[in-house]
């Protein structure tokens, strides 16, 4: 072989060099976008679906039905003890005038009174907006003493006809309803997330008070004692 | 296509640069720092409401009134009850802890069986049903071969209908053997019986006293009702003065006007030196001598005789002028009260030292008066009919008691309970065949504990009734677990010391945690099981209804207002029931020969345990120990003191004058000997204790329960103390043991 023809087969073979490249960065920066979009579809899509469970309410419940035939509003069965106590999720004591036997036809009412009634056992519902223990919250003075609205937290819960999925974290246990359903953590309204930064939003806007009423200690003492 | 390692890395980065753009690293970082900070698996009380349900403690015989606050029906802290007539709020470190009885992991959880052998901790759990057929098959085998005296009970009740119950079943079963755990309430009761004729209990009316001599009665370390004693301490010393006769610096005797140092065991010729002084000054109150008691006479020649100050001075160790002093101010006091019994009153102690304390009360005219102390009527609630016995249980009954209680030679005592085990090592021919335990821990709390467990370990069958894994329940062949005291219902008829007649009803605050049974209704389902005419005296279908039945109309306003207090009594000064009609410084009751002293008040070296050593032993009690049936609590252990336990030893207090004979220093290890046994200790130097007297916690060396109710915390004292028969009751008048300390 010529040196002339040598060299010409030295520039083909660089020529053929400089096109594998470019076929293999396309691959490379093909592997890129797959590793992205699949890490946005697990982040955004897979994860949350992992992080939450679910699990049913002993059965459901219209709040709207109920809201129509007392008329104390929420307080009627979300009511405030003497003591100054919020009580929570009414207790049998309180249903069992009404719910001794079944009423209507709802199969919902049925599991109720057979199951709940009869045998005088509470009913084990699963609250949407249990803060965890290491918070203080006191009904009493957002809704008596700076006069809120239940649905300034709940939302319209007294409208609904239906109770909404119960959706736990796997890690924390705490309600979905804590840190909202967006899981990015955005909100539209008040309601939809009850984090510490959404507290301490409203705390700082309505110029509450930045320590804690009983031990005078700093802005965490409000809700951590 | 080729994958190379670029596109892997490509991708990693891609998946990389991807996942920052969601919410995942940021959520679960924020879901691990709540999940590190807050495991869930920590236990959180339920939220609910908060309520108070108000009872009766009866972890002690205080009786105070206690609030249980609970939220959503869990029981969360027990509070004093307000206005209570015993503790008005007041609420002791024992009984703010009750709460850890209840939730306990010792709590003995259903009825058990023994597997293996005794004492070994291996348990069976059985059904109710199985473990009231086998304690009935055991009991109606034994009534069966004609020796029904050979069942004995041990139990904490004395008085009530939870003894009555336990009295009755014993009655119409053929045993006269019903014992229960003795203290200084019992001596004082016989010595009123003695001196008064009065059938009743004592009462001290301290809160109207503004000058009080206390003989060693430990009034800040759990004497009578503590909490009571506490307040009523208080009042006293607000408005008057206290002194306190102790060999030891206790908390009573730093916290009170003035401490005089005593030798131990002489308390009774110190009464009697001040009574000379009293009586040689004529200080005493004439009209009430000469009108309300007889005896006074021989009683007085003989404090001439033997008990001048100088005399006394010699026995007890307290300067003679000072005896002058302490008498004249005693008089000179308007209200004046003389109390003893040492510590919390645990050892029933010697009846002439009761004696001569009721003596220089009676000098100062306060018996039965205000500011003085009482005789208080028993309550007379329980009046169910005489059950009617067969022949079996007459000849039972005929037979004399087990502990010799009642007997010729103890003819006051009802119940002898420390003389028990020696009387059963003593002579076999007795031979106990099934002991039932409620309420009482005695492999615990009996001086002498050894010779209990190997008295107990000739008995075939044991039953325990504890709510706990206590040192007798680990014993026992069958456990049947009552409930505690928050989850039962439960009549208390009379207090420590409390001076006007109350009934107080402890009621469930709580439901049971666990598979328990009152043991009031065992007793009603043993007897109908056992069936004839044991089952025909308990006519009651459960203990709620007889209780219901026997408290008649109090039952409803007790299961309210928890207490009922017969406020307007007041008893009589001027009449006694004895059989002179008057209080009599010579008890009649007694027969005795002219020239013994044994129905006078007098001083008597009763002659303590052993021959070891040139020392002296005291026991001496805190409110942060309990020492009864009930062992002290998680929160109390964690309080005491390293100069009371010090890792697993108990420690001891020892003069630095003594420490110097023995070439001891602080904390060193020594072993401690008396006639009983030997235990190993440590050493803390003590101004506050005399040279030659060792002082050692009582309440430590718990091995039953769990590791933070005591287990391996120091040793139990009564493995080195002794008992001591009283010459006139029997009951146990021990206040000491000699001993000896040998470097470890």
């Amino acid at each position: 072989m010529s040196a002339s023809e040598e060299k010409a087969k030295e520039v083909s073979a660089e020529a053929a060099d400089t096109s594998k490249g470019q076929n293999t960065t396309g691959i490379v920066f093909i592997f890129f976008v797959i590793g992205l979009v699949a890490s946005l579809l697990v982040g955004w899509i897979a994860f949350p679906k992992v992080l939450y469970s679910q699990k049913k309410q002993p059965f459901d419940f219209n709040h709207k039905n109920h809201m129509e035939m007392v008329d104390n509003g929420c307080q009627s069965c979300h009511f405030f003890r003497e003591d100054g106590t919020f009580s929570g999720a009414p207790k049998l004591a309180q249903c069992i005038d009404c719910h001794e036997y079944v009423q209507g036809g709802s199969e919902d009412e049925t599991i109720f009174v057979e199951q709940y009634v009869a045998n005088y056992h509470e009913v084990p519902w699963l609250i949407y907006s249990e803060q965890p223990p290491c918070v203080f919250f006191s009904h009493a003075a957002h809704v008596k003493g700076a006069e809120m609205d239940c649905r300034t937290c709940h939302g319209d819960i007294g409208n609904s006809t239906s109770l909404p999925v119960y959706e736990y974290n796997v890690i924390t246990s705490y309600s979905r309803n804590i840190w909202g359903k967006n899981i990015a953590g955005f909100k539209k309204n008040t309601w939809d997330r009850m984090k510490m930064d959404d507290c301490s939003e409203c705390h700082q806007k309505n110029d509450v008070k930045q320590y804690s009423v009983q031990t005078e200690k700093g802005p965490c003492f409000v809700c951590h004692k | 296509m080729k994958l190379s390692r670029r596109c892997f890395l490509s991708f990693a980065i891609g998946a990389a640069a991807g996942i920052n753009l969601t919410p995942l690293p940021w959520k679960l970082t924020d879901d691990l720092s709540i999940w590190t900070q807050m495991w869930p698996w920590t236990p959180v009380p339920s939220d609910g409401e908060y309520t108070f349900e108000n009872t009766v403690c009866t972890l002690c015989p205080g009786g105070c009134g206690i609030s249980v606050r609970k939220v959503d029906q869990r029981a969360v802290k027990i509070e004093g009850m307000k206005d209570h007539p015993v503790n008005n709020g007041g609420i002791c470190l024992l009984g703010a802890s009750g709460l850890q009885y209840l939730y306990g992991p010792f709590r003995v959880e259903s009825p058990m069986k023994r597997v293996g052998n005794r004492g070994e901790g291996n348990w069976k759990k059985i059904s109710w049903e199985q473990a009231i057929a086998e304690v009935s098959e055991k009991l109606g085998e034994i009534r069966a071969n004609g020796s029904p005296e050979k069942v004995a009970v041990i139990s904490g009740n004395k008085e009530g209908t939870i003894a009555g119950l336990w009295e009755r079943f014993l009655t119409v079963y053929g045993s006269p053997n019903y014992m229960t755990p003795a203290g200084i309430e019992d001596s004082y009761e016989a010595a009123l019986y003695l001196m008064q004729g009065a059938k009743g209990s004592v009462g001290l009316d301290l809160e109207n006293a503004n000058f009080v001599l206390s003989f060693g009665s430990g009034l800040l370390e759990g004497w009578g009702a503590p909490v009571r004693m506490f307040q009523a301490s208080a009042k006293v010393l607000e408005k008057g003065k206290v002194i306190q006769f102790e060999p030891r610096l206790s908390n009573t005797a730093a916290k009170m006007d003035q401490w005089v140092p005593i030798i131990p065991g002489t308390e009774a010729a110190l009464a009697m030196g001040i009574a000379h002084v009293i009586i040689r000054e004529k200080r005493y109150v004439k009209n009430f001598i000469d009108t309300a008691t007889s005896g006074f006479a021989e009683y007085q020649d003989l404090v001439m005789k033997d008990y001048s100050p100088e005399q006394v001075a010699e026995i007890t160790g307290v300067p003679d002028s000072l005896i002058v002093d302490i008498a004249r101010e005693f008089t000179e006091a308007s209200k004046p009260l003389a109390v003893c019994g040492r510590g919390k009153g645990l050892i029933p102690g010697n009846i002439h030292e009761i004696m001569a304390v009721l003596a220089l009360n009676a000098l100062v005219g306060n018996i039965n008066s205000e500011g003085g102390i009482w005789s208080v009527p028993k309550p007379g609630y329980i009046n169910w009919p005489d059950p009617v016995l067969d022949e079996t249980a007459l000849a039972g009954l005929q037979k004399g008691r087990a502990d010799g209680a009642g007997s010729e030679q103890y003819p006051f005592a009802k119940s002898l309970l420390d003389r028990f085990p020696k009387m059963l090592n003593e002579d076999k021919s007795y031979g106990i065949e099934a002991l039932l335990v409620s309420n009482a821990n005695p492999l615990f709390s009996m001086p002498d504990s050894e010779n209990v467990r190997k008295a107990f370990s000739n008995i075939p069958c044991i039953i325990s009734f504890s709510s706990f894994m206590d040192e007798t329940a680990q014993f026992a062949d069958l456990i049947l677990p009552d409930h505690i005291y928050l989850e039962r219902y439960e009549d208390v008829a009379t207090l420590s010391m409390f001076q006007k007649p109350i009934v107080s009803l402890a009621k469930p605050v709580v439901k049971p945690e666990h598979d328990t049974m009152h043991t009031g209704d065992v007793i009603i389902k043993l007897a109908a099981s056992i069936g004839g005419s044991v089952a025909d005296a308990f006519g009651w279908d459960n203990y709620e209804a007889c209780l219901e039945e026997t408290l008649g109309n109090q039952w409803e306003s007790l299961k309210k207002q928890v207490v009922s207090l017969d406020n307007g009594f007041a008893p009589n000064p001027w009449a006694y029931e004895s059989k002179t009609g008057k209080m009599e410084f010579v008890a009649t009751a007694i027969n005795k020969s002219p020239d013994s002293k044994i129905g006078i008040p007098h001083y008597e070296d009763i002659g303590i345990d052993g021959e070891a050593g040139n020392y002296i032993l005291i026991p001496y009690d805190s409110m942060a120990l309990s020492t009864g049936y009930v062992a002290s609590t998680p929160y109390m252990v964690k309080i005491v003191s390293d100069k009371v336990l010090n890792q697993k030893y108990t420690v001891v207090q020892v003069n630095p004058k003594t420490a110097l004979e023995l070439g001891l220093k602080e904390g060193s290890s020594v072993v401690l000997t008396t006639g009983v046994g030997e235990v190993r200790v440590k050493v803390t130097l003590y101004e506050g204790i005399m040279p030659n007297v060792i002082a050692m916690p009582s309440g430590l060396g718990h091995t039953a329960y769990d590791d933070y109710m005591g287990n391996g915390k120091g040793v139990n004292i009564n493995r080195v103390l002794g008992t001591v028969e009283d010459p006139v009751t029997g009951l146990n008048a021990a206040w000491g043991i000699r001993a000896k300390l040998s470097k470890a």
